[in-house]
């Protein structure tokens, strides 16, 4: 089991790597224009070299890398150079947002997702075709029409909730609650339809196993073989598929936060991307794949104990 | 797969037949001639700006009204469709291109190209393509076709994925070599097979990435990073966001072609999916009455009413199976695989069901267990059981029987364990429901258990899990499950057929063994006549669902009376390893 997670803990890191690299590669390739554009297109070529200059973009790639990576591993992502804070101070205080939204949509996912599929894998029937109909509704409609959707309905129509802003647990545990309700749904719909079928199919698959009947014919009631043999089985597939959704949501987080006003990672990510504050998109990036790393360290954790085989080999 | 008849058919043809398939495919035809005519027809430039238009409501010069700066609402709708409908195909154009070669040379090479793409792709899946577009936004500027090729970039490893797990497929397929033999070149071995093979998942997953293409371009316009000189869906839903509180209509038309675009991508998949695979559920609301196949089976060969055959076993048969019949749900029909059969199984005997594969012979054992699988059922005839009437139990009844009274012993020993759970788990859970055991009672009734069943190290088997142990050892393990409860009556299906020759003699052993310890009925279902002469009193002979011949072993093995018995048993005299049983017993 250690030695498992050690390989994808490495495997884990080797991709952040990569990442920063590519990503390092691609945004400094442009770097040049970028200083024209943040000096004004009709500026001086004498300036812009000055502001390139400025921000230590006449180095060598290799050199500019170097010591971004060196700042990187000790948790200095360098300055924002539209604000001038430091890259991590900037992101820390706004990771609370994105992480309660990404967070809270997984717990619903996980819990929505599962029952539905259980129910779904179980009763079949119409019931099941209603599953079916909805998911695939829930699984094409783009999340930030839903989160549009939420908005009108239960904000601006029925009040329930603040249409924007964010109140951190801190301050008011209510509070907090009622301003990333909405957010949150918005940004689970889809990834509960996607667990959902996952659930429902390999449910079914499992129902089909030999081992199933022979635990049937030993006597266990059905419920008891779905519940505990069945779902235990089904559950690693969708747990992987859980992974997935949760990149998918760090996306989705971007837009919803947008829709409703958060002070989250993603508004950063777009205020720099307009701006072209690199230190800052590139800190979005690790942030970013640093999170990924996380989950699919702790889905690896529960597929061990979920699996006797990964645990024990 | 399609078959050969309907992959005939033109693909198209059969989507319109499909009512899900129809609508949106006509759906998306509109929706492309609105984005190659309509600009033509659009009543006015869409960054034609009058003042009295903004914020204006739908009129007869804007019939559906004027956005924040007064444009015309349903022009810049018009100009959007071409605009997003080019971008997505931008995406979904490069990702195809993209990820069918890499797929294809990976999967058909191998090699370090396949272990780096295959690397390349799982490290591009690991971001979401936001950040990552936001990013190349930062670098290339608002440039929707530029975002849009990276974009292709992103989803070209789901290209690649799904090409490369098709060539593999065909490549491991035989008929590639004798290609490769019989002189063909290489590009025309991938162009006649492999490519034929990705076809139909390609089409699927061009369908719904370009679903995905339009999404994602409406969320980055939407986000404002976009090009703000071309009207797009995505702009247009923004601006009706930004004047939410001033009108709601803005936003409703945007929003409306985005969802139905996506919605009918997503179903034309699904509709194309049905067709490729041929899944249409064509049996849905019908279902018709089982009747009777009109050839049915002659009455079976009896032994023993003959005045010098050993006499019936006396007394009330534990187990009573009379004319029964079982049947599939196939479509709007029934598929009959058992029909007719009788058998009797005493106190205290062994009877063997033997057959070859496909006669019917575990179906019975599975309908006297009442676990057919999905789509099968009962559909005539009586199964008795110590004067109970199975076929009449509701599914709760039936499970105060089984696991008690009637044990099962299944063929494949290892997929018949749970691979979650331990041995000492799946031994000791169902003593907890069908004899009421603490906890602890039934770990020490399990370890019993396998101690009695030969298991030299109990402890340790029981703390194992399935994928720990051999084959034998899990065949004892299962016999263990199935005498647990001290049972009337275990069916066993196969129960060494999975196993290798010097194994299956000892689990004989072991269930004669214990057959004559407990005096347990059982009924053995085989397709080996040296299983028979080792273990069974009496054996009926099945064929195509219905018994030919009955009697017992001695009569039957003496004077095998019909054809289809005398061919089982000279296959078996080819079964080299079960000869030595047989010969011993009819010595």
């Amino acid at each position: 089991m250690l030695s498992f997670i050690l390989r994808r803990l490495i495997a884990g890191i080797l991709t952040v790597i990569t990442i920063s690299v590519f990503g390092f590669l691609l945004l400094h390739l442009g770097a040049h224009d970028i200083a024209r554009r943040l000096v004004g297109g009709m500026a001086d070529p004498a300036i812009v070299e000055r502001k390139a200059q400025e921000l230590g973009l006449n180095r060598p790639l290799t050199t500019q890398f170097f010591d971004w990576a060196h700042g990187a591993v000790t948790g200095d992502l360098g300055r924002s150079w539209s604000s001038g804070q430091p890259v991590t101070d900037a992101l820390a205080s706004r990771l609370p947002v994105t992480l309660s939204l990404t967070i809270g949509a997984v717990v619903l996912t996980a819990i929505v997702g599962i029952v539905l599929g259980i129910v779904a894998a179980s009763r079949r029937g119409w019931v099941d075709r209603t599953i079916q109909v909805l998911s695939l509704l829930m699984s094409s409609i783009p999340g930030f029409l839903v989160a549009l959707v939420l908005v009108l309905l239960f904000a601006l129509g029925l009040r329930w909730f603040p249409a924007t802003g964010y109140i951190s647990a801190g301050d008011s545990l209510n509070g907090w609650l009622s301003t990333i309700t909405l957010p949150v749904i918005a940004l689970a719909i889809g990834a509960i339809a996607g667990v959902a079928q996952q659930v429902r199919g390999s449910m079914i698959d499992a129902l089909r196993l030999d081992y199933v009947r022979t635990l049937r014919a030993r006597g266990l009631p059905y419920n008891r073989v779905m519940y505990v043999h069945v779902l235990r089985n089904a559950a690693g597939p969708a747990l992987s598929v859980l992974g997935i959704q949760f990149i998918v949501m760090l996306g989705g987080a971007v837009v919803v936060e947008q829709v409703f006003s958060l002070p989250g990672v993603g508004q950063t990510a777009v205020s720099a991307t307009v701006q072209g504050d690199i230190p800052l998109v590139m800190g979005v990036i690790v942030l970013t794949s640093l999170l990924v790393l996380a989950i699919n360290l702790v889905i690896d954790l529960v597929q061990g104990w979920l699996n006797p085989k990964v645990r024990l080999s | 797969m399609s078959s050969a008849t309907s992959a005939r058919r033109p693909l198209a043809g059969r989507l319109l037949r499909n009512p899900l398939g129809a609508v949106s495919l006509v759906y998306l035809v509109l929706l492309f001639l609105v984005a190659v005519v309509g600009p033509f027809l659009a009543p006015h430039a869409p960054d034609q700006v009058s003042l009295e238009a903004v914020l204006a409501p739908p009129s007869s010069d804007h019939l559906l009204g004027g956005d924040s700066a007064g444009r015309d609402v349903l022009s810049r709708l018009i100009a959007a469709t071409g605009t997003s409908l080019l971008g997505a195909l931008i995406a979904v154009v490069v990702a195809a291109i993209i990820g069918v070669t890499s797929g294809l040379i990976a999967g058909y090479r191998g090699g370090w190209f396949d272990q780096v793409s295959n690397w390349l792709a799982s490290t591009t899946l690991s971001l979401p393509a936001i950040v990552v577009l936001l990013a190349v936004r930062s670098v290339v500027g608002p440039s929707i076709w530029w975002i849009m090729a990276i974009f292709g970039v992103i989803l070209a490893p789901s290209y690649h994925r799904i090409v490369y797990g098709a060539v593999r497929e065909v490549r491991a397929e035989l008929y590639i070599d004798a290609a490769v033999v019989s002189g063909l070149s290489q590009p025309r071995i991938i162009g006649r097979h492999v490519l034929t093979a990705v076809r139909a998942p390609t089409i699927l997953l061009t369908s719904s990435l370009f679903a995905v293409a339009i999404a994602v371009q409406a969320s980055l316009d939407f986000l404002g990073v976009g090009d703000p000189s071309r009207p797009t869906w995505g702009s247009m839903l923004s601006d009706g966001f930004a004047n939410i509180s001033r009108t709601s209509g803005l936003m409703m038309w945007p929003s409306l072609v985005i969802a139905l675009t996506c919605v009918a991508l997503s179903l034309l998949s699904t509709a194309l999916r049905d067709e490729l695979e041929q899944q249409g559920d064509s049996g849905r609301g019908k279902s018709v009455a089982w009747s009777a196949p009109q050839l049915r089976p002659a009455p079976a060969l009896v032994h023993g009413v003959a005045p010098s055959g050993t006499p019936a076993p006396q007394g009330a048969p534990l187990l009573e199976i009379k004319d029964l019949s079982i049947a599939y749900r196939v479509g709007d029909g029934w598929k009959t695989v058992v029909d007719g059969t009788s058998l009797t199984v005493g106190q205290g005997e062994v009877h063997a069901l033997i057959g070859e594969s496909g006669s019917g012979k575990t179906q019975t054992a599975w309908s006297t267990l009442g676990l057919l699988p999905p789509g099968g059922f009962v559909v005539g005839g009586s199964i008795r059981f110590n004067g109970k009437e199975l076929t009449e139990l509701s599914a709760k009844e039936f499970d105060a029987v089984r696991g008690r009274d009637i044990a099962y012993v299944p063929q494949e020993p290892l997929s018949n364990l749970d691979p979650s759970f331990t041995i000492g788990h799946q031994l000791s859970e169902p003593l907890r429901f069908t004899r009421g055991f603490t906890r602890k009672q039934a770990q020490e009734r399990a370890l019993e258990l396998l101690e009695r069943v030969g298991i030299r190290d109990p402890q340790r088997i029981f703390s194992s899990y399935p994928h720990q142990i051999s084959g034998g050892m899990a065949q004892r393990v299962l016999i263990a499950g199935a005498v647990a409860s001290q049972p009337k009556l275990i069916i066993a299906d196969e129960p060494t057929t999975a196993l290798d020759v010097t194994v299956q003699a000892e689990i004989l052993e072991l269930l004669r063994d214990l057959q004559r310890e407990t005096g347990v009925s059982i009924l053995l279902v085989t397709h080996n006549f040296g299983v028979v002469a080792d273990l069974a009193d009496r054996v009926s002979v099945m064929r195509s669902g219905s018994i030919v011949e009955t009697g017992s072993v001695a009569q039957v093995f003496a004077h095998p009376a019909h054809e289809y018995t005398r061919g089982l048993m000279s296959a078996l005299l080819d079964n080299a390893p079960a000869r030595g049983a047989l010969r011993t017993e009819l010595a």
